[in-house]
């Protein structure tokens, strides 16, 4: 049978991603713009939040996205782009690029939503994972636990009603002056730190017992700052954001494995930019373990915003024939499962 | 000049969501306060006064949240992470800031040149002399009588 090689582009947030995925479980290229220096090869700019970046950015990327996998528009079965959730302007360069893309080379263009992308880069890290699975994903914009029924069919079973995993990592970051990113620089500082030094209250929902707050937990680290500063006394800083970072872990955690336990699951896979923090991956993988079930979590550059992602979700669209229009549009605060 | 002072983040919420009640098409509200005050918390409230139902997350890492199910469409910006004002040009802001929803922005004062006439200007503050969870809530109508306590 012939390989489906589908173009992907992701533009929802800061990044401007470009790849070629082969069968949506190989990645031939993978280009994100902070990681080649575009500057020196095309002549774009430096990443920024406004859309002039992408469109800056996006050619380029795309250029070296077809050279990374030595082919041209010719050799592409279909254009796929990410159309929501994330910011309306970013989101529509990538929109317009791939609907021009597709008109001019005459093949189909697939829309794909970012969190399913995220969760496709397990595909192509573990080639023989199937749904159904649990999966949490967690980034800078992002917490949700979703049921993977299938390639097409989810289901949110939790989700922050306040701030994303990966928003709280870098509020508390900059409230302890660790700096941006504060994920990274959080996980890098609680290994000198002791994880049951402070106990952070655990935020539980009423009636929504799979939904995650982390805003509380933030005060709470803002608070004890405040309460030290007043009495004058010193912050052990590693102790501190050790034991914020231990309460954030834990509740992603039980969560979870309530999920996996409710629905008599044997496969979890975390996916997005948080799941790339150590103590997350060592306490799920530990949990897993513990009750026989197969954990998933796939390497740092796909957990970050990437379009190979995007590529392998869009396969499973252009399997099934489900193809955008020439209207399809930005969505900025498109559904899970949601379909143009 | 209206000063509002809270004890809890429900209180917060209560507040927002007298002023989420009321808001008429074309209002902005300029939302200041230092991280954790409850400037989203407050969000959520008026977004509840708005009849919208769905979770108000923190649009921190977005910039922009739009939500339409309410009485008014709600634009819910938060421009910390903007390294310029001139970038929320990028985002196409003149079509929210002088459309026919409501504009809530966060850290708002961080663009107040871009700021049509006739924002409302809401300060959140915390003392904490009366406890961690009291909040100071002051809404005028010019950001140079905002001068807090």
């Amino acid at each position: 049978m012939k390989d489906i090689r589908i173009l992907a582009i992701e533009s929802s947030c800061d990044e401007t991603a470009a790849a070629v995925v082969a069968n949506g479980r190989e990645a031939l290229s993978n280009i994100i713009n902070s990681q080649i220096d575009v500057h020196t090869l095309y002549g774009g700019v430096v990443p920024e939040i406004a859309s002039r970046a992408h469109i800056q950015n996006i050619n380029p990327v795309i250029r070296a996205a077809l050279d990374g996998a030595h082919m041209t528009l010719d050799d592409i079965d279909a254009v796929a782009v990410t159309y929501g959730p994330g910011l309306v302007g970013s989101l529509l360069v990538g929109v317009a690029e791939a609907k021009a893309l597709a008109w001019a080379t005459g093949r189909p263009l697939i829309g794909v939503h970012h969190i399913e992308g995220h969760i496709a880069a397990n595909y192509l890290a573990y080639k023989d994972l199937k749904p159904p699975f649990a999966a949490l994903v967690v980034s800078g914009g992002h917490t949700h636990l979703v049921m993977v029924q299938d390639y097409d069919r989810f289901e949110i079973i939790g989700r922050t009603r306040d701030d994303a995993a990966g928003e709280a990592f870098d509020k508390v970051a900059r409230a302890v002056g660790l700096g941006y990113p504060g994920g990274p620089k959080i996980d890098k500082e609680a290994k000198n730190g002791n994880p049951h030094a402070i106990e952070f209250p655990i935020a539980h929902i009423d009636g929504a017992p799979y939904d995650f707050s982390f805003s509380g937990i933030k005060s709470a680290v803002l608070n004890y700052l405040n309460e030290a500063k007043m009495k004058g006394e010193t912050v052990n800083r590693a102790d501190l954001v050790a034991s914020f970072q231990q309460a954030i872990v834990t509740t992603l955690v039980s969560h979870s494995m309530q999920l996996v336990r409710e629905r008599n699951l044997d496969k979890l896979v975390i996916a997005g930019g948080v799941s790339a923090n150590s103590a997350l991956r060592a306490a799920m993988k530990e949990a897993c373990t513990a009750e026989g079930v197969a954990f998933y979590c796939p390497p740092l550059i796909l957990c970050t915003d990437n379009a190979a992602m995007i590529g392998s979700a869009a396969y499973y669209e252009y399997c099934k024939g489900n193809f955008a229009g020439w209207d399809l549009n930005a969505v900025p605060n498109l559904k899970l499962g949601q379909r143009a | 000049m209206t000063v509002i002072e809270t004890h809890s983040a429900r209180e917060t919420a209560e507040a927002g969501e007298a002023f989420g009640r009321e808001a008429k098409p074309g209002d902005i509200y300029c939302l200041d306060g230092d991280l954790g005050v409850g400037k989203t918390v407050f969000t959520q409230g008026f977004a509840r006064g708005l009849g919208i139902t769905e979770p108000v997350n923190s649009p921190t890492f977005t910039i922009l949240q739009i939500y339409e199910e309410g009485r008014l469409p709600l634009y819910h910006f938060d421009v910390y992470r903007l390294g310029d004002p001139s970038e929320l040009e990028g985002i196409g802001y003149e079509e929210y800031f002088y459309g026919d929803g409501v504009c809530l922005v966060e850290w708002g004062s961080q663009v107040a040149d871009l700021l049509p006439e006739g924002t409302r200007f809401v300060t959140i503050q915390k003392r904490l002399d009366k406890g961690f969870d009291y909040r100071k809530i002051t809404v005028t109508d010019r950001e140079d009588e905002n001068t807090g306590d």
